[in-house]
């Protein structure tokens, strides 16, 4: 068997390259042996993906969602249920980074498709998935680039590419934005078929050589008469590309890190860990599967439990694949996706192009009461799948002192490493409401609720409030 | 304390996403503004006259209104030297008052701090929407957040509680596991300290809901949703003195007319509706709304839309406020603009600074960082 310490690495691991997983699966992901582990969320191509026919068949209505929250809840199913945790965790990262809103694409559909776009490149190299996002419809549409044309520049696209995509403030000048704008003057969409009377329909990239500015452009120090891949050559030889993308990385999977906005003047707080990531992007040439190996082995990562404040999507799926509330095909995902929204991450619609503000900024009154009401609710239901398991694991020890019993219920919820003041809190409930035993139905009936109640407070502390 | 006078309240408006100046107050004599506006422009026939110079939108004919009863202040060229075009670094400059190094704490949540030096009341400063803003956090100042005021209470969704007894109870064990301790490092005592907060909060904030009753019917739209939440707050007499909410997205780069149209529209109607609320409740004469945005967009559309622009303007609206014009509408001439950008004129220190001191009675210094030059508008 794996030491408790190996268990709870495990469990770590996999609530930051994917959302968690039940306790006794975290048994024999440990047998595997860490490093083999990460190999495996490396390669999600090694592992069935979500078979989005019989998905549609099941799910009516989903295909092609016309409107918030379905299309938000297809997401949220295969988050839930993927066998490629890494994969779709990714694709959470890019669309934080690349944050396409709904608010004004306003075509649900398009932006499921660049969510799948981001799981198709989202492991691969960096330049060619800068060149994917500037093809992607939903982009080109969310930043303008089809009102930016020869002679007559939008620059919002070729501004948000430099300072939130790829390169940060103070690493490009005014210019280099303008230039930038006029390499992508002609990437466009095809017509838009009209929604009425059928709905929305797909979008198309389409590349409009009439409207491509063709003078010189000096862009970055480079001169020449850039296309839009040109651009984006030169963005990934920056040398702050590579510091930037691993800071957003190291934010994302290890812990919390000052505002992107400081980023231009606050150092990272651990340099050493943001440079082997670097070295790492540059010895792959960009490689994102290589960085991403780098990260999950150091030792920085291992030593980062609890670090980070769990995103709201991070903390609803986490919760409900552990209470085995949401398996498979059944109806309440868009409750789910709902209720991403309200803890104030409402997918497929950042707030704006920044994306989300994270770490504490996740923490207000009312996103943590939200926070705590969920995990409660569902981690506190009894009749749930996965709670009857966690409780039958408790019992499987037999009849244990309240101080096992919260030593038991930590273990399956995590294994969870809590403060002393949750714990002093804990040990003084179970101590009032005593011993779990197991020899006659009442006592079963009163032991299992006593469990639900202590998971309701675990639920419930601060301490799950960290991913 | 007693006294029969009541406190004054603040509530802001932030228009996310860079409002268009010139499309907002439009200078419609000037012919500067067409040369520049040949695509994005209020045409002459649907622009609504202020003087023989500006002019709002003819749709927003509830806005003018207020205006003409003389409870609008409109403050010109409002912004600040150097105005970065973006919107996240505008926005945290708005937020934080820190135009130079990158701010920490909000300049709404320093208000509240002076207005409830011991933070007694979570309600003080109250937020609706999604997520706080920068504005109003700071460690130590409790404010409270509210996405549904309907539905607001720790514990409220666990079904499986048998009785209020044992909700009771669980919230007894909530209140010790989110208690101060000592050596827990920063982010769990934020977590602790906003945890005490909901749950003061969500004992008192529920009490709105259930004593509204109103006969003004709201748009069904978030701005005009979000202004009839504070009117409930506002009118359950908690002492909340800081509302603050947003409507957007203002960022027109494409296709400009008619979303910044339906925009205002929006607020138009909404503030119509929120005045008319507190007016039926003989609760609007200590209240003050004040709009603002992070800047505006460039004088030159670009065909369809506009980019990001520098200098812009704010709103002050109330009863008690001295309505008209105040400062100077930036010079159109091309020598004149910064990047083609109105030039900003006036500080948004000094703007937030007046209505610190002037209607809300407190010390404007600390709060904004400095001394900045001060209006009456209220």
């Amino acid at each position: 068997m794996p030491e408790r310490q190996e268990i709870a690495l495990m469990s770590h691991l996999m609530r930051r390259a994917g959302f968690g997983e039940p306790r006794w699966e975290l048994d024999v992901r440990a047998e595997q042996g860490y490093e083999a582990v990460v190999e495996e969320l490396l390669h999600p191509e090694n592992q069935p993906a979500i078979n989005d026919e019989l998905m549609y068949r099941m799910l009516p209505g989903y295909e092609g969602a016309q409107a918030p929250p379905i299309n938000q809840a297809d997401w949220v199913f295969r988050m839930v249920n993927t066998k490629r945790p890494l994969e779709e965790k990714m694709a959470l990262f890019w669309h934080q980074l690349f944050a396409t809103s709904n608010a004004k694409v306003d075509n649900p559909p398009e932006l499921t498709r660049q969510i799948a776009m981001f799981r198709e490149f989202g492991m691969g190299n960096y330049r060619d998935l800068l060149v994917e996002l500037a093809k992607s419809p939903a982009m080109i549409f969310w930043l303008d680039n089809h009102g930016n044309h020869d002679g007559a520049t939008n620059e919002n696209w070729g501004r948000e590419l430099l300072e939130l995509f790829s390169l940060g403030e103070g690493n490009y000048t005014e210019d280099d934005v303008q230039n930038a704008a006029r390499a992508f003057t002609g990437w466009s969409i095809a017509p838009k078929i009209p929604r009425n009377p059928l709905g929305r329909f797909y979008w198309r990239f389409e590349y409009k050589p009439e409207d491509h500015d063709e003078e010189e452009k000096t862009f970055l120090g480079h001169t020449g008469n850039f296309n839009g891949e040109d651009i984006m050559e030169i963005i990934v030889n920056q040398p702050a590309s590579p510091r930037f993308l691993a800071r957003h990385l190291y934010r994302f999977f290890v812990a919390d890190e000052p505002a992107v906005s400081s980023w231009n003047t606050t150092p990272p707080n651990d340099p050493e860990a943001i440079d082997l990531l670097v070295n790492a992007y540059n010895e792959s040439e960009g490689d994102i599967r290589s960085i991403l190996r780098v990260l999950f082995n150091s030792n920085f990562f291992k030593n980062s439990q609890y670090a980070r404040v769990k995103s709201p999507a991070e903390l609803i799926v986490g919760t409900v694949k552990i209470a085995g509330s949401h398996q498979g095909f059944r109806p309440g995902y868009n409750n789910l996706a709902l209720e991403c929204g309200w803890q104030g991450q409402e997918l497929l619609n950042p707030p704006s192009v920044e994306g989300w503000h994270t770490g504490t900024a996740w923490i207000d009154a009312g996103a943590l009461m939200r926070r705590v009401n969920f995990a409660a609710g569902v981690l506190g239901d009894t009749s749930q799948p996965g709670v009857r398991a966690m409780i039958n694991w408790v019992r499987s020890a037999g009849a244990i002192t309240p101080q096992q019993s919260i030593a038991a219920c930590l273990d399956v919820m995590g294994p969870l490493t809590v403060s002393d003041s949750t714990l002093r809190e804990l040990l003084t409930h179970a101590l009032k409401s005593g011993d779990l035993v197991w020899d006659s139905d009442e006592a079963v009936a009163g032991s299992e609720k006593k469990i639900g109640k202590i998971l309701t407070l675990i639920a419930a502390s601060r301490d799950y409030q960290f991913a | 304390m007693t006294s029969t006078k009541k406190d004054p309240v603040l509530v802001i408006l932030q228009l996310t996403g860079a409002n268009d100046y010139l499309n907002t107050i439009v200078p419609y004599t000037n012919s500067l503004y067409w040369d520049n506006r040949p695509k994005v422009n209020i045409p002459q026939d649907l622009v609504l006259p202020i003087d023989d110079e500006l002019a709002f939108r003819s749709e927003v004919e509830q806005f003018k209104d207020i205006y003409d009863k003389g409870n609008m202040a409109i403050i010109h060229g409002v912004g600040f030297q150097n105005s970065p075009r973006s919107h996240f670094r505008a926005m945290d400059i708005w937020h934080t008052c820190e135009p130079e190094s990158i701010g920490i704490d909000g300049w709404v949540a320093k208000v509240i701090r002076d207005l409830d030096p011991n933070g007694e009341n979570v309600l003080k400063g109250v937020n609706f929407g999604q997520g706080l803003p920068r504005a109003m956090a700071m460690r130590g100042v409790p404010v409270t957040s509210v996405n549904n005021l309907a539905t607001y209470g720790v514990f409220s969704s666990v079904r499986s509680l048998a009785s209020e007894d044992e909700r009771t109870q669980l919230l007894d064990s909530f209140a010790r596991m989110y208690a101060p301790a000592i050596g827990t490092g920063p982010t769990m005592e934020y977590l602790g300290q906003t945890g005490l907060d909901a749950l003061k909060g969500a004992d008192v904030i529920k009490l709105a809901p259930e004593r509204y009753s109103s006969t003004i019917e709201y748009a069904n739209n978030a701005i005009a949703k979000s202004l009839k939440d504070v009117a409930q707050v506002h009118l359950a007499d908690l002492g909340t003195q800081v509302f603050y909410t947003s409507h957007g997205p203002f960022d027109t780069h494409f296709d400009q007319s008619g979303s910044h149209a339906k925009l205002w529209i929006e607020i138009s109607g909404a503030l119509d509706s929120f005045f008319a609320d507190l007016k039926e409740h003989n609760a609007s004469e200590n209240v003050v709304v004040m709009l603002f945005s992070e800047f505006g967009r460039r004088v030159k559309d670009n065909g369809t839309g506009t980019d990001h622009g520098a200098a812009g303007a704010a709103f002050v609206i109330g009863d008690r406020v001295n309505g008209g014009m105040y400062g100077e509408y930036p010079s159109l001439k091309t020598e004149d603009l910064t990047q083609g950008d109105l030039a900003p004129n006036y500080d948004f220190r000094g703007f937030y600074a007046s209505l610190v001191d002037k209607w809300l009675g407190l010390d404007p210094i600390p709060i904004v960082g400095g001394k900045f030059e001060q209006m009456s508008f209220v």
